[in-house]
This record gives C-alpha cells, structure tokens and sequence, in this order.
C-alpha cells in the first residue's frame, strides 16, 4: 500500500493531521499530541498505511526542527541572547552533565560497559526541542521564566550535539566491532568533512563557518533580501527564505554541525533586519506542516511489536527515564532559584527523550558503540516518553498549576523588550507616516513600521527608524507585528485600493484595533468613512488650508481672521464629508447632496465676505448697541 | 422645591495631566445624574468654540459652575474666550435677552496661595470675593445670581495633594446639596465660601 506514489503518502499524512489536530485540540490535548497519535494511527502498526519509508520521512520532517530555530532565533536579538548566557550555559550545561551521569550510573547497575553506558546517558539527557516549544508556544508560556529557562537548556543541548557526534565514534566498544569485523563508520553523514581533520582544525573550521554565518547575515543578507523584494514577487521571496534555511543546514551538515544551531544562529543575526517579520511570516507555514510530519512519524515510528514483546521492561524504562529528567530538573530549577510553580511547568516541559536521540541512536549503532538491539528498545522508549509529555502537561495544567493559582506567573513578561509591545502599528513610511511617526517618538510612543518599498526602507534605516519590510495587507505580517497587542493601526499607505482592502481584512481579524486612516482624496475618504472609519484624515486638507490661511493674510486680512475662517471652513467641510459619506456610490442623491453642499458653502462664503465677524463671532462685532454694553 | 436642579460644570485646565486637585474635584462629579461636565480644553483643543451649542447647553441648565484654577486672578485662557464669545448680546445681555435670567453662577476655583495670601495685608492684598468681582458683575450683568465661590486653597500644598479624595468629597457634596436645593440661599449669600456651607450639611 507503501508504493501508490507521492501523493497517496501526502494525501495520508494531510488527512492525518487534518483530522487528529482540530480533534486533540478541541479535547484540550494540544496539537503536538495530535499529531503523534495520527502518526500511531496511520502508522505499520495500527492501520498501516506508512511504512518503511518511515524514516526517510521522519529524517526530512527533522527539517521543521531546523526551520523552528531559525524563527525562534529571528525573535532573540544578540543582546537578549547575551543575556541568557548565564542559564543557557550553568542549567543547560548542568542538565546535560548530570543527567548523563545519573543514566550512565543507572545503566552500569544493569550491566552495560562503562562506555555504552556513557553512550546512553549523554544520548538520553538531551530532550525534544520540537516538542518542548511547540507545545509551550501553543500556550502561549514562551515568556514565561520557565519557557525562558526551558529554552536555554534546549539551546545548551543543541549545542551539546557537536561534541557528542565528535565523542561517540571514539567510545566504540571493541567486542561490537569484533563482531561486525571492523566495517568502519560508513554512514556518518554527520561526522561530514571534519572526520578526516584534527581536533583543532575542526574548532578552526567551525569557528570560521558561525564567522561566515555571522558576517554574511550581517552584510550580504540584507542587499540580497532587498534586491530580491524590489522585484515585487512575493513568492520569490518566500523561496529565498526557504533557500537560506536550506543553504545553511546544508552547510553546517558538511561541517559537522547542527543544521539547528546554524539556522538558530542566523536568525539571530537576522533579528535585527528589516525583513524580520516578513521571513517569520513566510517561514512559519513550512514550519508548521514540517513539525507536524515529524511529529506522525515519531508517532508512526514507535515499533509496537518491540512493545508488546517486552511491554513492561520497556513501559519502565519509560518510567525511569522520565523521573530521572524530571529529578534533576527539578532539581537544578530549585538551584536556579525558579519559583515552584514555573519549576514544575519547567520540569514536566523536558522530561522527555529528543529526536537527536534518533539521530544519535543509529550513529551510535553504525560506529559500533551500541548494540543495534539496544539502540531499538532505546527508539521505542524515547519515542514513548515524547508521548507522555503533552499529557504531563496537561497534568501539570490541570492538577499542580491550580495550587500556585495565586502566584504570578507572568512577572516575567514584562522586561521582554520587543517590538511586538508598541501600542502603534504604522502601515506605509513614507512622506505622510513619517510625520505621524515622529510626533509619536516626540512623545516616547513606539511604533511599530511596516512599509513595502525596499528603497525606501534603506534610506529611513540609514536615518535610524527601525522600519520593517513587510505588506501590513497581510494577516499574518500584522500579527507577527504585534496586532493583538496594540492598540492603533495607522494606515498610511498612498495606494487607495489596498488601503481599502487592508482595513476590510484588520476589521475583520483585529476587530479590537482603532485604525486611523489616510485618505489619498475626497472619493477615498467616503469609501473609507463608509467602512464605518470614523478617523479619516485627507492627505492634503490640512496643508491646502493653511495656504489658504497664508493667502488671505497676504491680501490683507488680519491673521486671526483668516485663521478663523479657515477654521469655520473645516468644521463645515468635515460636517458635510461625513453627511455626503452615506450618499457616496448613489450618484443621484450623492449630486443633490453636493448641491446642497455647495449652496451652503457659497452662502456661508458670501455671509463672510461681507459680514465675515457677525456670522462667526458677533460679540466682537462692532455693530453692536453700544448704550447697554456695559459689560463687554 | 423638590425639583432637581440641573447643573453644568463649565471646566477649564489646560493641563489636566498635571493636575491633582482640579482633576479628583472633576471627576467626582461624572456620571451623575443631572450634571453635565464640560471639559472645554477637551472639546475645543484649537479654541474654536462652538457657540451656538454652548448656548443651548446653557439654557438647559439651571446653575452653571465655572471651574477652574485661578490663573493671574482670573480663568484661564479659554474661559475667558467662552465668556466674550458665549455671553454675547442678544442672547445673555441687552434687550429682550433674558435666556440666562434667573439662574445660578457659582465658581468653583483652585488657588496656589494659602488663604491668608488673600487678605488686604497678604501677598495678594485683595480677598478672593475682591478679585471674583468681573464674574459676580458677569453674572449679575445676565440676570444671574453668583453665589459664594468654592475655593481650594494651597492647591499645590502636601495638605490638599494628599487629601484629594476628601476634597473631592466635600465638592460633590455641595454641588449636589445645590442640585436637590438643598441650601438656603438666604442663608448662604451671607458666607464668604461656598465651603462653610459643609457644617450645616453634615451638623
């Protein structure tokens, strides 16, 4: 059934999540969850209709790993990286060194060699970034100090990876090679270019290549994302995103290194640029589905038979595993001085094996350092304790968090600096928004700036304005922005139709926002005021009216006078912009409302000219009797 | 008798974020029922005041407050502006204008000085009543009555600052005695301050 073509396969692994996803999350399962008992489901196990190309797919699903890191790392500029050193290196570093030693010790007890035993203990200490932070960003507990410090043990262990891929080849245990009669270490795609080169060389080599990384995302990236967005072609884009991620991994796997850490690297670097938010917007789609296939095929990977052969040695590893992880976070969390309750969401988060496990596990078997046999019980019992973690979660939501009800968990959120706070989202920097921008800087209002001309964006960041490349037509660009938070949407933007359209779709998606607009001319601003926008602002009322305020004074009116005038010119002509609105697209009572307008104008015109003070102000009129006038 | 009084507060503070006192004595007064507040500074940021309307305000209204803090011994800018542009012939003055006939003027104002600053041999060397004498005559001029004026003194002192809700207290306390007429205007025409009307209030 395994061989009906490529879209036979897509069309299982689709409906799978279609349907196990929306199912799981409306139980309050999670999405990760879903996925992994689709891919059970669908699985040789269960219905069968994957099989053995099982962990080919699995192997490219490992790409929305990938993919994740570098959207996490365009969210972490340098200097907050920085400031996470501190956990990412003593909890992550701690985590990782105990938690070996702990799984070596335990290991040895049960009668493996010291070096498989190591083996193990490194391999399992590491748990499972893809779940971890799908599953705390879906709960929106990324922010949260535990998410901080589960993200800095995840970072550490990434990092871990290397020498681990480094280490593992040396632990070979002679009797396993004796056996295989000494095949070398054929498939280790992973070992790359660095295998055949001395220790140093290959701290030389990876050091020159996180230069390059840094050094291109900084200076070759940005002309490159611009030419391509001058071409106006939003799939060329999309693809270009794709392509760095791709070229990267591509490139620190032929290092040796983790393609994650590489990407997670350049997003970093990429935090800062101008197409931040549009890269997350067009990355995170691929993102998703990839993480969702890994996700089935871990679920489609658990080898059943394996389980019900031996279902209570393994259902205890299982068991140990996940204590063990959670002691020693639990643990070093009440060293690191986490408040309780965030311990235990941080604790329960990572008490999981990790897909490197999957990785590790068959380069440990092709370089003879484990058994093949152990190496499988070992795949079962990571991918089993992957399972238990949603609902550990779920046990931790349910049952320990409602005891730190009072606590306040999100104390932490507020000194994350980030654009995403801005109560202002401005679309459009150019001659018009600027002017808006800068009264708000004027007064310590950030913005958040979206505008899509490429050239315009370079000449405000050489200014200093941090302006985002981006078209805020798009839902998704927007919410990246921050438009749940904020609180007004400007729309600034000179082109009418897609001013038009942009408001339609925030009204929709962010009924919350109050959207100020620019009207480009008077037919405009009906359209807009029929969309029920009550702050419409025509681009050139205002300045057209102080001229003619400097026009009358030039020909002879005093110039509190013609301000005046100028000012009863706009109340009438606002008044009569919001009653011609309605009538606007009926062109019958729309030119009787013009008429009518015009009329009105000319009357109030004519009254000016020859009586200009009595109509406005009489009591500075001179006419007044002046026998009672005592008082004025 | 027992009709209610409507009242409106005319309020003018150019810079209502920072002020404490005007601001507590201001919003003690929203959202009750038959006062209407007013914030002109709110509603004519540019100074041009729509006059009409604020006419029609006034002939709604049986006791009109003007407060405000006490700028250069007198309102700021843009009460006075109201006042030119508003109280204008024909409508509060001069033949046949009787729309403002028999209603209440009251000031309700805010002083930086302590009050015996206002005395004939203190800084100010005139008494608060001396130096509302244009709003009385106003009043009068339009067939008002102008009763004694609330006044906080030492607005700025740690005293007040810090006693904002009292103060606040005893404004709306007076303000509604004078909506359910509960006052004997007889009776307080003879004080200096609106304020000592508080003893017979709460005895």
């Amino acid at each position: 059934m395994h061989d009906q073509g490529f879209f036979f396969q897509a069309f299982i692994y689709l409906l799978a999540a279609v349907l196990s996803v929306p199912l799981a999350k409306r139980l309050g399962l999670g999405s990760v969850l879903g996925y992994l008992v689709a891919g059970v489901v669908i699985g040789p196990f269960v219905l069968g209709l994957v099989g053995e190309e099982q962990s080919d797919v699995l192997h490219f699903a490992e790409f929305g790993v990938v993919m994740m890191l570098f959207l996490i790392g365009l969210e972490l500029q340098p200097s907050l990286l920085w400031k996470m050193r501190g956990s990412i290196l003593g909890l992550g570093g701690l985590q990782v060194l105990i938690t070996t030693l702990i799984i070596a010790g335990v290991s040895r007890f049960f009668g493996l060699s010291w070096m498989m035993a190591a083996a193990l203990g490194m391999i399992l200490a590491l748990s499972s970034t893809a779940i971890v932070l799908q599953t705390l960003n879906e709960k929106g507990l990324m922010p949260t100090h535990a998410g901080q410090s589960s993200f800095s043990v995840l970072l550490f262990q990434d990092i871990a990876v290397i020498p681990m891929l480094a280490l593992l080849p040396l632990m070979a245990s002679p009797e396993l090679l004796a056996s295989v009669g000494g095949k070398g270490n054929s498939g280790s795609e992973h070992a790359g270019l660095t295998a055949t080169l001395a220790g140093w060389q290959q701290a030389l080599l990876v050091l020159a290549v996180v230069a390059v990384i840094v050094v291109a995302g900084r200076f070759l990236l940005r002309p490159v994302f611009r030419f391509i967005a001058e071409t106006r072609l939003h799939e060329v884009f999309t693809a270009a995103s794709l392509l760095i991620v791709v070229g990267i991994a591509l490139l620190m796997q032929l290092v040796g290194l983790s393609p994650a850490l590489g990407t997670f690297l350049a997003g970093v670097v990429l935090a800062e640029s101008e197409y931040r938010h549009e890269l997350e917007t067009d990355l995170d789609p691929f993102k998703g589905l990839l993480l969702g296939l890994f996700f089935i095929s871990v679920g489609a990977s658990i080898d059943f038979l394996l389980l019900l052969s031996q279902p209570w040695l393994i259902l205890g590893l299982v068991f140990g595993l996940v204590i063990i992880k959670f002691a020693v976070l639990f643990f070093l969390a009440i060293v690191f001085k986490l408040e309780l309750s965030q311990n235990f969401l941080f604790s329960f988060a990572l008490a999981q094996g990790g897909e490197f496990a999957f990785v590790l596990f068959s380069f440990a078997v092709q370089n003879h350092v484990l058994p093949a046999d152990t190496a499988q019980l070992c795949i079962v019992v990571v991918a089993l304790s992957m399972i238990t973690t949603p609902l550990l979660m779920m046990l931790n939501e349910s049952l320990i968090q409602p005891l730190f009800a009072n606590r306040n968990i999100k104390s932490r959120e507020a000194d994350q600096i980030d654009e995403k706070e801005n109560p202002v989202i401005i679309a459009g920097f150019g001659r018009f928004g600027q002017i808006v921008v800068r009264l708000l800087k004027a007064n310590n209002i950030r913005a958040t700036v979206l505008d899509h001309d490429p050239g315009n964006i370079e000449m405000l960041r050489r200014f200093g304005w941090k302006v985002f490349y981006g078209d805020a037509g798009r839902i998704d660009l927007l919410r990246n922005a921050g438009a749940e938070q904020a609180k007004l949407l400007i729309v600034a933007i000179d082109d009418k139709e897609h001013a038009v359209e942009m408001i339609k779709l925030v009204r929709k998606h962010f009924p919350h926002l109050r959207i100020l607009a620019r009207a480009v001319d008077r037919p405009h601003a009906y359209e807009l005021l029929k969309l029920g926008i009550d702050e419409v602002y025509r681009e050139t009322f205002s300045s057209s009216l102080e001229m003619g305020v400097g026009a009358l004074r030039i020909l002879g009116f005093r110039a509190h006078q013609a301000h005046r005038m100028a000012q009863v010119f706009r109340r009438h002509d606002e008044g009569s912009l919001k009653k011609l609105a309605p009538l606007w697209g009926n062109e019958k009572a729309y030119l009787q409302g013009v008429h009518q307008y015009l009329s009105d104008l000319e009357g109030l015109l004519n009254e000016d000219s020859q009586e200009l003070h009595l109509d406005v102000d009489p009591a500075w009129s001179s006419n007044i009797p002046r026998e009672d006038d005592h008082g004025t | 008798m027992n009709e209610l009084n409507k009242i409106l507060i005319l309020f003018a503070h150019p810079a209502l974020e920072k002020s404490i006192v005007n601001k507590s004595l201001f919003s003690a007064l929203q959202g009750l029922e038959k006062i209407t507040t007013h914030d002109l500074y709110e509603v004519y940021p540019d100074f041009f005041i729509d006059v009409t309307f604020e006419q029609e305000l006034l002939k709604e209204h049986d006791i009109i407050v003007f407060q405000h803090p006490l700028y250069w011994y007198s309102s700021p800018a843009l009460l006075k502006k109201w006042q030119d542009l508003v109280l204008e012939h024909g409508f509060a003055y001069g033949e046949g204008a009787t729309a403002l006939h028999g209603k209440k003027l009251l000031s309700a104002i805010t002083t930086g000085g302590i009050r015996e600053a206002y005395q004939k041999n203190g800084v100010n060397r005139y008494t608060i009543r001396q130096i509302l004498t244009p709003f009385d005559q106003s009043a009068h001029f339009c067939g008002m009555e102008y009763l004694p004026p609330f006044v906080v003194h030492g607005a700025r002192l740690e005293d007040n600052c810090g006693n904002t809700d009292r103060l606040a207290r005893e404004y709306q306390t007076l303000i509604l005695a004078l909506r359910d007429n509960r006052l004997n205007y007889q009776e307080i025409r003879q004080y200096e301050y609106l304020n000592q009307c508080l003893d017979l209030l709460n005895p």
